[in-house]
Formats: C-alpha cells, structure tokens, sequence
C-alpha cells in the first residue's frame, strides 16, 4: 500500500499551484468568509446590491446634479462609479489579504496547508463583492442608453484580471512581510487610501497629461489600477456618451497588455517573496 | 517494513524576537547594529530519529524539552535550520484539535472545512461525515453553530473529523484528555486501534500512565536532545527518576 510512496520533505509545497489543487478547500474557505460576514442578517448577500445602489443614488444626485459635474462630464455618476468598483474591490481585496497570513497564525502555526490559500481566500471573496457592484452599475449603464461592442466587454474581463492579479500579487507580498513587521498593515491602508486619487477615478484622465506632460503622463498610465479603471470607462461609461469624450490613446491595443504584464510581474515579485518568508511564519506568528 | 519517518541531524534555532516594529529595526541598524537585537536558543539541537511502518512512539520530557517542536517538524509547520526531514505517505496531526474550527459555523460547516484542512476531499468527507458524526455523539446538535456548543461536545467533534482523516502518519500532541472519561475511554480505544491496523503514531504526552498503553518505543527529549530512545517502560521510569 503506502510503501510504493516516496519519502518526501514536509512543508515543501509548490507555491500558487497549490491553491489550485486544493480548490476545494479554497471554496471552503471562501465561503466560510461569506457566511460568517451576513450570519444574523434577514437580508444576507443582498446588503451587497443595497450598499452600492445607494452609493450610486447619492453620487448621482449629489455630485452629478447638486455639484454640477455632469456638465463637465458626461454621465458623471457611471464614469464615477464605473471606477469606484474597481477601487473598492482592490481595496478591500489587498486589505484582508495583507491581514490573512498574521489573521490565520492559529491555523498556521498547527497545520500544514497550502499557505498561499489565505490571501487567494480573500481576493476570491472579494471577487464575490464585486459580483453585485457590477449588477447595479449594468443597470445604470442600460437606463443611460448603454451599447457595448464585443471588445469593449472583453476588455472590462481583462480589466478585472488586471486588478485581480495586482491584489494577489501585493497580498502575498505584504501578507508575508506583516509577520515580520505589523507596520505593513498601516502602509498598506496609505497605499490604499492614495489608490483612489492615483488613478483617474474622480477626475479626468486629460487634467493629468495636461498639467505633467506627456513623459510624466507615461509614468502615471503605466499603473495598472489606472490602466483598469480607464479599460472601465471605455467599456462602461463611454458607450452611454455620446462619444466626444477624449480616450487615452492605444489604451486597449498597448496599455492593455502592460497592465497585465506588470500585475503578472507583481505576481511573481509576491509569489517569491512569500516563498522566501513562508518557511518561519510558524515560530514568528 | 519501510521507513515512515526519517529524521537526520535535524536543528532549529529559535529568535526571541524583542522587537516587532520597524522604527526598532531601523535605530538599530543606524546604531551600527550595536547589542543584540535578538536572542536565539536551540529548540533542537541535532536530533536524529527514524520511525518504522506500523511503530508507535511516545515523545517524552519535561516542558520545554523540543518535543512539539519536533512534531512540527515532522506535520511540516516548520522546516529545520539544517538537516533534513522526510516522511511517506499522508501525515495528519492531531495537534490542538479544533485548530480549524470556526465559531460562528454550524457543526456540519466545520466538518467540511476542518476535514478539508486536514487533507480530506469531498468525496472522503461525504462518505465518512455519518461515521464522524456518530463518533462524535453531537447527534442533532450538528447544525448548531459551534459557538453554543459545551467544550466537551466542541472537543469531541473536532477530535471525530481528525481520526476519521485515515492518514498513514499520525501526529498526536496533548490531546489525550478530551471530553469526559467514557470518551476519554473510546478515543483510546481508538487510537489503539489505529495503531493496532498499522498506522505510524507519535504520541507527544505528558500522561506518563497512559503512554505504555499506546506506545511500545519512548524517546526522551531534553533540551533540546535526545538523550535516551528504547522501550517505552525503561524511558518512562527514566523520566520518573529525574
């Protein structure tokens, strides 16, 4: 029976590709985050479709009509909230993954599993967050007269994975050094806070080329939340326009790819620097 | 028989860490790295060990001496300094049950969640989860949450999911006492058994009455070393004198 099997090392594992061989207990894991968040709540999942209906009702009417930003921006509200999702779903996605390693110590310190499942776990979760955000901004989009071409909604698939893999990638980094130095945490919630602002959410992408220049522009685009955020606007807000509205250029045919390259870049960064650390989270969790 | 375990020159040093922060680190490194900012201790100092097939072997000495640390070794939690560690088949530790257990689960939930942590697939879980259940005496309380649970009935769950994970190495630290005595009774029955249809067993205890019962061999840990491997009786009445 058993001694046809090999004698191998213990607590050697193979990184990422674990995760997905152990899908099962990542779907176990993800949804024990899921249920444990909604238990007591009568509405459950749909608190998830409330939250960002309201939040678009109130961009919509406060900075839109209130403000007045729909006369400088088309449909102001779906190209706000075309970016916040995707702002809201790297945050908390990079925020819980950063906290999953030093957050799951018990387990980690008894058992040996798969540890790169815990910032996976929380990305997937989020991933499950999105899902409603993008219910309620569809539903946006079709009452503003919204008329997508097949490469605009591809693209937006692509965005997404941008921004998934980002969030792995800076999750397994920082979830790693935060055994090491709780002081990750905090830098993680300024690297958070500065995202919004570093990506042309709130505003206008051309306010940005038009006061650094293109060489600085360059720096900024090659940000892969701006990429995504950019990729959102394309796919979401701008058929809804009227299509006057300025595109950055080459955006799905250059930036695109870069955008995918650097999150698989950062990815790999993650991946090594979890592997180097993985071996003492035992004793210094 | 083959070997199920095989331990050669294993150490580990452990850092007593006094400082957590990275403005600490930072003023030491500019102080020129004066004084330590850390203190190390082996918690095993080149241990050598190698478990046959079918063996059980009790873990003994006194707190402190390395034998959790060497069961860690052995699950995989930790990886040694230097030396190596090699194990055959499937490990499955019976360290601190419950490790997996999340309070605001139903029992049924943590079943699943736990048995897949310790390494089960969907299809073993299913299969087993009456056997676990009817084990475990939780009856109708399975989809309680755990929470509402007395400690006994929570011990005894998490106890159930892990004898039911059939592995061929089993790890078991500390965990002798749980719930009441007719349980208490039944789960030494079982682990008796497990070792009877020839699991490997590495009993960590600090039950010196129980431990001839399970075990046939005894390493003596101390300080980090070990200092005397045999039978289990000889090994026990050795700790006994100290």
């Amino acid at each position: 029976m058993s001694s046809v099997e090999q004698l191998v090392r213990p607590g050697v594992g193979a990184g990422l590709a674990d995760t997905f061989r152990s899908r099962f207990l990542l779907k176990l894991l993800v949804r024990k985050e899921l249920k444990v968040r909604y238990r007591g709540s009568v509405l459950g999942l749909l608190w998830s479709y409330v939250k960002p209906g309201v939040q678009f009702l109130v961009f919509y009417l406060a900075l839109g009509v209130f403000l007045g930003l729909n006369k400088g921006t088309e449909n102001y509200a779906v190209y706000l909230f075309s970016g916040i999702i995707l702002i809201n779903f790297f945050s908390e996605a990079l925020g819980n993954a950063a906290r999953s390693i030093v957050g799951n110590g018990g387990l980690i310190k008894k058992i040996y599993l798969p540890r790169e499942l815990f910032p996976v776990a929380s990305v997937w979760v989020s991933g499950v967050h999105f899902f409603p955000q993008l219910v309620v901004l569809v539903v946006a989009c079709v009452f503003s007269g919204w008329h997508p071409s097949l490469l605009q909604l591809a693209a937006a698939v692509a965005g997404f994975v941008i921004v998934a893999l980002l969030a792995t990638g800076l999750g397994l980094f920082f979830g790693a050094v935060n055994v090491y130095f709780r002081d990750f945490e905090n830098i993680v919630d300024l690297l958070l806070m500065v995202v919004t602002w570093a990506s042309p959410v709130l505003y206008v992408w051309t306010m940005v080329r038009n006061t650094l220049g293109s060489a600085f522009f360059t720096v900024y685009q090659a940000n892969p939340i701006t990429i995504a955020v950019e990729i959102y606007h394309y796919a979401f807000w701008y058929p809804t326009t009227s299509g006057t509205a300025q595109l950055p250029p080459h955006l799905v045919e250059i930036w695109l790819p870069v955008g995918l390259a650097v999150s698989l870049a950062v990815v790999f960064i993650g991946q090594f620097t979890f592997r180097r650390l993985e071996g003492r989270f035992a004793q210094e969790l | 028989m083959a070997t199920a375990i095989e331990v050669r020159n294993i150490s580990k040093q452990f850092v007593l860490r006094h400082t957590r922060s990275l403005k600490e680190a930072l003023v030491w490194l500019l102080k020129g790295r004066r004084g330590d900012l850390s203190q190390k201790f082996f918690a095993l100092h080149d241990v050598s060990l190698t478990v046959e097939q079918g063996e059980s072997v009790a873990l003994l000495g006194f707190n402190g001496s390395g034998k959790s640390t060497l069961l860690k070794h052995i699950s995989g939690v930790m990886t040694p300094d230097s030396g190596t560690v090699r194990t055959r088949g499937r490990v499955a530790g019976l360290i601190e049950v419950g490790a997996g257990f999340h309070h605001d689960l139903t029992g049924r939930d943590n079943v699943y969640l736990n048995g897949a942590i310790l390494g089960m697939s969907e299809e073993q879980i299913n299969e087993r989860f009456d056997s676990i259940i009817e084990f475990s005496e939780i009856g109708e309380f399975i989809d309680t949450e755990v929470k509402f649970y007395s400690s006994g009935m929570y011990l005894r769950l998490a106890f159930s999911v892990a004898v039911h994970t059939d592995p061929e190495v089993f790890l078991v630290d500390e965990i002798l006492a749980v719930g009441d005595e007719p349980f208490q009774r039944k789960c030494i029955a079982k682990i008796k058994e497990l070792a009877a249809e020839g699991k490997t067993l590495v009993v960590v205890s600090h039950d010196l009455d129980l431990i001839p019962q399970i075990c046939e061999r005894g390493v003596l840990l101390e300080k980090g070393r070990v200092v005397l491997d045999g039978p289990v009786e000889e090994v026990v009445g050795e700790l006994r004198r100290r």
